[in-house]
């Protein structure tokens, strides 16, 4: 079990900031995310788009905002738990205990929700019947390649995902290729690829298909498929893979007992603490009246929570503001001075 | 101003006045019209204020922009009918406009 001033739930740029201003007040912390990589919603749903509303930055993509927050948390030593969702947060006398997918358990005071909007879950097919073969024939991932070696695999979706599966596993397997429409978002080089690989025999392209049904007992025996035009094509396969990109769901949130308003939480504007003394919300998924779902309002709200934070993890001290212009403890932390 | 009618998949139908410069996405946030997430808060980022516009209307309302059908790929069950509700920005020329909320946004 860990111990820790503060948890932070999500690596998006709230909670990165919130790291900054917790560490500079001299608290420890650590951060959790769903996610396999750092930067939330900017990483995962707009790379490349530029911002333009963060003070002081006339613009800056989604990738570059978070490689600057990065590096201004360079001088502080702060650990990220990715590809974790936090599952459980129960009390534990004055402390949080907070249970991780992957096992970590944590011992905190401080609860910080920089959520987003939830953790990024891969969309799935809309027919009930698909969950039946969930993680065993139908994956919204790719974990092992080998497993479809000589095997016929449906792929479904128009991005990158769904095009450069179809070609690796075009080697291999007998590759199936079903989009809703004409056109494929992927790469043009990717696209093109395809396209000869489907010229050649080696991957059957379907288009305007969507995923109707799914058939078989114990395995996938089958799929049906249907047509804009509403014809339906039966299709033997073997495996599903379906790439359809993420979407963001509240997930286990929803069980920790907090006020919440559609998907987000209630939280006060002092320290944007919840209905649960210790459990924080800042950035999109907190809100109050008049609250902007903008980078730079998580900003302050994780600049707010974190001295809150304070309160409970040093109970005995008192917090002294202080500016990074002129405190001599403040410089040192952000390794400018001795 | 438009009068805008949304139908949820339980064939409920709310009819509201929307102002205009605001999407249809806002007009059913703002009036509580169940079945619109709209996460990414009109952002063209996620596909969860996905519609479905009644034949007659879509091709009276402005085209589809670059990068919304990319998102429609995602959205749940998405037809030839499909828009972004956050995409469609009100005028007077909207009003009476129809649209279908898909059972589920995914």
């Amino acid at each position: 079990m860990k111990k820790t001033d503060a948890l932070i739930i999500g690596a998006g740029p709230t909670g990165l900031f919130t790291a900054h201003q917790l560490k500079l007040i001299g608290l420890d912390c650590e951060i959790v995310d769903n996610l396999d990589k750092i930067g939330g919603q900017c990483i995962e749903l707009y790379p490349d788009k530029p911002i333009y509303d963060i003070p002081a930055v006339p613009e800056c993509t989604g990738e570059e905002l978070t490689n600057n927050l990065l590096n201004q948390l360079k001088p502080f030593d702060i650990k990220f738990h990715l590809s974790e969702r936090v599952e459980e947060v129960k009390k534990e006398e004055n402390n949080w205990l907070v249970k991780t997918s992957g096992g970590n358990s944590f011992l905190t005071p401080n609860v910080i929700i920089a959520g987003g909007v939830g953790s990024f879950e891969p969309r799935k097919f809309s027919p009930k019947e698909c969950e039946k073969f969930e993680n065993k024939s139908l994956f919204y991932l790719v974990k092992d390649k080998n497993i479809f070696n000589g095997k016929t695999v449906s792929i479904f979706g128009g991005g990158d995902s769904a095009l450069d599966w179809a070609i690796e596993l075009s080697k291999e397997s007998h590759v199936n290729l079903i989009h809703r429409r004409d056109e494929f978002r992927g790469a043009q080089a990717t696209v093109d690829k395809m396209h000869t690989l489907v010229k050649d025999g080696k991957i059957n392209l379907f288009t305007k298909y969507q995923m109707a049904n799914v058939h078989g007992e114990q395995t996938l025996e089958s799929i049906d498929i249907k047509h804009d035009n509403d014809e339906i094509k039966n299709l033997k396969t073997e495996y599903v893979l379906g790439f359809f990109g993420l979407i963001m769901q509240l997930g286990p949130i929803a069980n920790w007992g907090l006020n919440l308003n559609k998907k987000t939480i209630e939280v006060d504007t002092e320290k944007f603490e919840t209905n649960q003394k210790g459990i924080y919300a800042v950035g999109d998924i907190c809100n109050y009246p008049g609250k902007l779902k903008l980078i730079l309002s998580g900003f302050h709200e994780g600049a707010l929570a974190a001295r809150a934070c304070f309160k409970l993890a040093r109970p005995d001290e008192k917090y002294r503001f202080e500016f990074t212009t002129t405190s001599t403890n403040l410089l040192k932390r952000l390794g400018k001075k001795e | 101003m438009a009068k805008i009618t949304y139908i949820t998949s339980d064939n409920q139908s709310h009819t509201v006045e929307v102002q205009n410069g605001l999407t249809v996405m806002e007009g059913a946030v703002q009036n509580d019209i169940p079945g619109i997430d709209a996460d990414c808060g009109g952002g063209m980022a996620c596909a969860t204020c996905h519609v479905y516009v009644k034949d007659d209307w879509f091709n009276k309302i402005p085209k589809k922009e670059d990068g919304e059908d990319d998102m429609l790929d995602m959205a749940f069950e998405p037809k030839t009918n499909s828009r972004l509700s956050c995409q469609i920005i009100v005028s007077d020329e909207l009003d009476g406009l129809e649209v279908n909320i898909p059972s589920k946004q995914a």
